[in-house]
């Protein structure tokens, strides 16, 4: 299974045979004051600088989310696309919680972008799908419904069976659907991080959607944050996502190390590169 | 002694903690002080977690050791020794949003610091909020978010809460991930906590009043 998402120059595919996809998840206010403060005055210039730097750090993809309290997002979500559109080559993953902000984004997206996101929630299935399908986008299917996140596979599963006949049956590829198993704090339940690698088998093998995951919640509330993440994406990658939306400067190495171990980086070209420029990190840098 | 069990259990040694219990309730001591230092030392724990000294299993585990401690002094508790509650507080992660963890955290907090907690878990229909407050007569809401659509359903929560007639009854406070000062006045609510601790200033503040 594959999955192609593009802007005007660059195309990414996500599947099996190919290296982990990395989407940049930087450019997204919840959490970070500073850019929420920014985003509230209509300043993106930080949206501007993370895109560069998340580029620089070997994001395939860059989540784009401007949400936040005193944000028209039908307004600000376009913008901030617009500009990222302008300052780097890579395909965006459109974020909003709000159809009407995905859509005003969608329309100045030029390619094939991913929109972030669909769960299983009645509204959103009815809301999101025809416009993933108008647009021709691909889209990340979030195993939520009606009832929340399901603390078991199997019910997540179904969630995922649910997700895939809907925006099938509204013509979408399943090509086009990535699932995201969800992650929770492993600090709050012990058990979260193990439902989520046993989800993604299953989901694999019963539907063989590309899997992405947000990984950085797994380590909420627990102290040195960037080792957590880079065991999680790599037990991840091990159990069959194709995709991680991460902090890629963060956990990159973790992901290089794992795609190689998993026969998905031949002769280690991509590991090795990595190893080099870090050995050189001014030259590289100039 | 009785400092003993409150900085045992607030550096978390449950062995030690329990042995302690178990020796204070031989030697006939009155549980209700027991308790009142294990509490004590429960609230160290929550200082600690919120001046990022200790994480979450941190005071996961204190509220595990605490529950094993109030299971060990139950039986000896008489009636009338029911320990005494500071006031009533409601709290709920507001309708739409899923996110459980600091909604967690304040209701342990304020259970702890001495509230009768009333936990209307999460994605909380307003009607919920309002019947809760009715039934219970409660003096203090805690209402918790944080994606971006908290914010509306927060200001719907308060809405409904003044149209019930009961806006002069509550103090109503709110918290979570993108939480603040401006959110809380779009809200309408009258504080904004930044943490569990906070939580627990605000709610005793109310109270006492």
């Amino acid at each position: 299974m594959e999955t192609g998402i593009s802007s005007i120059t660059r195309e990414v595919i996500i599947g099996d045979g190919h290296p982990t996809a990395l989407i940049g998840e930087r450019i997204n206010p919840a959490g970070r004051k500073k850019l929420q403060e920014a985003l509230k005055r209509g300043d993106l210039e930080m949206v501007q600088r993370e895109a560069l730097s998340q580029a620089e750090a070997g994001a395939d993809i860059l989540d784009v989310s401007v949400g936040t309290f005193g944000v028209d997002e039908v307004k600000l979500l376009p913008e901030a696309v617009q500009l990222v559109i302008e300052t780097v080559d890579l395909p965006l993953c459109i974020d909003s919680a709000y159809p009407k902000a995905m859509e005003a984004a969608l329309k100045v997206y030029k390619g094939k972008p991913l929109v972030n996101s669909v769960t299983g929630e009645e509204h959103s299935l009815a809301r999101v799908l025809p416009l993933v399908k108008d647009y021709g986008a691909a889209v990340i299917g979030l195993v939520q419904d009606d009832e929340g996140i399901p603390k078991n596979s199997e019910r997540r599963l179904a969630i995922t069976r649910k997700i895939v006949e809907r925006a099938e049956s509204a013509g979408i590829s399943r090509r086009d659907i990535l699932i995201d198993c969800l992650t929770f704090a492993v600090g709050a339940d012990p058990t979260s991080g193990s439902i989520v690698i046993d989800t993604i088998r299953k989901i694999k093998a019963e539907l063989g959607v590309n899997l992405t995951l947000g990984a950085s919640n797994v380590s909420f509330g627990l102290p040195d944050r960037s080792l957590l993440n880079k065991a999680f994406v790599a037990m991840a990658i091990a159990a069959g996502v194709t995709c991680l939306i991460v902090d890629v400067a963060q956990v990159q190495s973790a992901v290089l190390a794992a795609d190689l171990i998993m026969g998905r980086d031949r002769r280690a070209r991509r590991y090795i590169e990595a190893y080099r420029q870090r050995q050189t990190p001014h030259e590289q840098k100039e | 002694m009785a400092k003993d069990l409150v900085n045992t259990l607030a550096d978390l040694k449950e062995k030690e903690a329990l042995g302690m219990v178990q020796d204070r309730l031989s030697a006939g001591e009155d549980p209700l002080r027991i308790l009142d230092d294990a509490r004590r030392g429960v609230e160290i724990v929550g200082k600690r977690f919120s001046d990022e000294e200790y994480f979450i299993p941190d005071l996961v585990y204190s509220g595990e050791i605490l529950k094993q401690i109030t299971d060990m002094v139950k039986p000896k508790l008489t009636k009338a020794a029911e320990v005494k509650r500071l006031g009533k507080v409601v709290v709920g992660t507001v309708a739409g949003d899923i996110h459980d963890i600091g909604k967690d955290i304040v209701v342990f907090m304020l259970d702890v610091t001495g509230f009768e907690v009333f936990d209307l878990g999460i994605d909380v229909p307003v009607q919920k909020f309002v019947d809760k407050i009715k039934e219970t007569g409660s003096g203090v809401v805690g209402l918790s978010g944080f994606l971006t659509l908290a914010f509306q359903s927060m200001k719907d929560t308060v809405g409904a809460i003044e149209k019930a007639g009961l806006r002069n009854q509550v103090k109503i406070m709110i918290g979570g991930g993108q939480m603040d000062e401006q959110v809380r006045s779009f809200a309408g609510a009258d504080a904004y906590g930044k943490d569990a601790m906070d939580a627990v200033k605000l709610a005793k503040g109310w109270i006492r009043g």
